[in-house]
């Protein structure tokens, strides 16, 4: 017996995802989920967000990680609520593990959650986590070949933050190369070239969160 | 390893539809895969085949058709293949394309007894 089913496979992730983004956009919270490598600057980039916006912006974070909690110790230090998620071997965050952490966040009190996926550059892009807006970090040393071997993440994210640019002098990395090449994946990508150790142009990417976040707040308030 | 996740989901689909049809044995399930997915059929198929164990759906065959990319142009409405993921009309190299397939992930028959 042959039985006709046209069903997508994620249909439960993405149903508890669009649920997520019903609860978010109820409670006014832009959500960024930030995807990379292992050790492309994830946890620095939103150390340094926070302590640049933290003042105007009430920010959340969620820490997705393997194994472990450093990343959240790191961020709890600032004050900021933190919630973490061990995924147990999983390589990436669905759309259920972050509905389990909204009860431990306050969302009403956040202007800004901002989701730490687990370092991976191929899975993460699968699921949906309900998030506004895929947010990606490359760094320099892991070379300018990366759209190419990578394009749906390049293709599904918003912004595109090219980090560790102080270490230009010293690899082999064509940064215009990377712009091109993403570009061609993705024209609609926005590109900050940074150095989360200099701080060299972060202040485009905080002016970007700002942006997104206020113009949320204001569409919120003309319903 | 997200295939893991994605054969989890996949037998749960399968479970119900069987247990929908009163389905005993199933032997094959045919999925539609796009090729701008990161699913590597090998994998899925190893760990559907680990994950359906015990279950109607052990045994059954995973019948994987994979789907090409196809963009079209917003500018001239060309269909075309793109090559390396680069999403640029060979016709009037418009670089704003939407993609019409290769994101296909979904379950298309299931046969059994």
């Amino acid at each position: 017996m042959k039985i006709p089913v046209v069903r997508n496979i994620l249909e439960v992730n993405e149903r508890i995802a669009a649920e997520n983004r019903r609860i978010f956009s109820e409670n006014k919270v832009l959500v960024l989920n930030l995807i990379s490598s292992p050790g492309a600057g994830k946890t620095s980039l939103l150390e340094h967000t926070i302590d640049a916006l933290h003042k105007e912006i009430r920010i959340g974070v969620i820490e997705g990680d393997i194994q472990s909690n450093i990343d959240a110790k790191r961020i709890s230090k600032k004050g900021i609520p933190t919630v973490q998620i061990n995924t147990d071997g999983a390589c990436h965050l669905d759309g259920n593990m972050i509905r389990e952490t909204l009860n431990s966040l306050n969302l009403e009190s956040l202007d800004l959650l901002i989701i730490e996926n687990v370092g991976n550059l191929v899975c993460p892009a699968e699921f949906d986590t309900g998030e506004n807006h895929k947010i990606m970090l490359l760094s320099i040393p892991e070379g300018d070949d990366k759209p190419v071997k990578y394009p749906l993440i390049f293709r599904q994210s918003s912004v595109l933050l090219i980090n560790k640019i102080d270490l230009l002098p010293y690899v082999d990395c064509d940064i215009n190369k990377i712009k091109k090449l993403s570009y061609r994946i993705n024209p609609n990508l926005t590109i900050f070239e940074v150095s989360c150790k200099t701080q060299e142009g972060l202040s485009q990417w905080y002016r970007w969160v700002k942006k997104k976040v206020n113009a949320l707040a204001r569409k919120k308030s003309q319903r | 390893m997200h295939e893991l996740s994605i054969a989890q989901s996949l037998l749960d689909i399968i479970i119900q539809e069987v247990n929908k049809n009163s389905i005993s044995k199933v032997t094959w399930v045919k999925l539609r895969v796009g090729k701008f997915t990161s699913i590597e059929p090998s994998c899925l198929s190893f760990c559907f085949e680990l994950l359906s164990k015990d279950t109607p759906a052990e045994g059954a065959h995973l019948r994987i058709e994979s789907v090409s990319i196809r963009g079209k142009c917003r500018n001239c409405q060309e269909v075309f293949e793109p090559n390396d993921f680069l999403f640029v009309c060979p016709t009037c190299s418009g670089q704003d394309i939407e993609i019409i397939n290769g994101r296909e992930l979904y379950i298309q028959e299931i046969e059994g007894d």
